[in-house]
């Protein structure tokens, strides 16, 4: 165990834990940022992806001190544009059923589209084909990528 | 008296033509045992090559494979333009700096596939040998910057060091360089290009 600081969702924490323990553990167990979701722990089903320096990573797959100085964004803590219109196109789409899942969906979503402005059915399948929805959500989550792409055109 | 120089010559030139179909035929038989030593020890590099450690990030098509039993890669995932993945699901997303057992998850700081031109699951390992010594396909390296990249490169370490429950490639990286280094020095020499 030891002191370990993070920057995250634009503030600095310090905590206690050791060095191996996933990032995941730590926001939900030690800064209660319970968004991100715990699926599966072998970086199979996406629920619990953050952003690292801007970047999509499953928590999960992550020991705390390979962390260093990069900055992690939680579902709590994401913004832009991207994010704005994620989550618009989510809600008047009415995405989740269970919602557990929805959060790295949504994480993947805003990560897909800062890299490709008007993203293919192929893109969309492609970057979130690591993201899993038990209730099948699948068919809406695509089409509010495309709506909250049309959005970022205007 | 005028038969002894003639016989001289004669004999001279019998020795001549003897002596360059001896050493024709010794020659024949060197680079024979040669390529034949060349061949074998590519065959031997090869059980590196062909292990799952190297194949399941070699794949045929654009999908990796994982596990010692080479099962297509979970999540789906695809080379993308540069091997790190397709946009928004980067390798990176899982695989980090290094191995996470916890997790399962391997991982070096140069993780990503091989270049499509070095797929090598489905082919022989004669094809294989081809094409790892082609420039044109293997991010064109001559064989001073191939036996560097098979022999110092960390990526091309890993697969000796692959935590958890992954089996290792046979030997040790430094053995395997040696490997090639012996058979790019014998005449680098491929095996034909059919199953072995």
């Amino acid at each position: 165990m030891g002191l370990i600081n993070i920057k995250i969702n634009g503030s600095s924490r310090s905590i206690d834990v050791d060095g191996d323990t996933p990032l995941l553990w730590v926001l939900r167990d030690n800064l209660g940022l319970t968004g991100t979701k715990f699926g599966c722990g072998i970086a199979l089903c996406g629920a619990c992806t953050v952003f690292v320096d801007d970047r999509p990573l499953r928590a999960c797959s992550l020991p705390i001190s390979a962390l260093g100085e990069s900055e992690v964004t939680t579902i709590e803590g994401v913004t832009g544009r991207e994010a704005v219109a994620v989550q618009s196109a989510w809600v008047a789409r009415d995405v989740p059923q269970c919602g557990y899942c929805q959060s790295g969906q949504v994480m993947s979503a805003i990560a897909l589209l800062k890299e490709i402005r008007k993203p293919t059915d192929r893109d969309i399948d492609l970057a979130l084909n690591g993201n899993l929805c038990r209730c099948a959500t699948y068919v809406r989550i695509r089409a509010a990528i495309h709506d909250a792409a049309r959005a970022l055109e205007g | 008296m005028m038969r002894a120089p003639t016989l001289a010559l004669a004999a001279t030139a019998l020795l001549a033509t003897v002596s360059a179909g001896a050493q024709r035929m010794l020659g024949q038989t060197q680079t024979s045992d040669a390529n034949a030593k060349s061949i074998a020890l590519f065959r031997e590099a090869g059980k590196v090559l062909q292990s799952p450690r190297c194949l399941n990030c070699h794949p045929g098509a654009d999908r990796p494979t994982q596990t010692d039993r080479m099962e297509p890669h979970r999540p789906w995932v695809v080379r993308g333009i540069d091997g790190s993945g397709a946009p928004g699901l980067h390798c990176g997303a899982c695989h980090h700096a290094a191995n996470f057992d916890a997790a399962r998850v391997p991982g070096n700081p140069g993780w990503r596939l091989a270049p499509a031109s070095m797929g090598w699951q489905g082919r022989s390992l004669g094809a294989i040998c081809v094409q790892i010594k082609d420039p044109a396909r293997n991010g064109g390296r001559d064989m001073t910057a191939l036996l560097h990249h098979v022999a110092q490169d960390s990526l091309v370490g890993w697969a000796w060091r692959p935590g958890g429950a992954r089996t290792p490639a046979p030997g040790s990286q430094a053995t395997f360089g040696a490997l090639m280094r012996a058979w790019a020095e014998s005449g680098a020499g491929c095996p034909p290009d059919k199953p072995e």
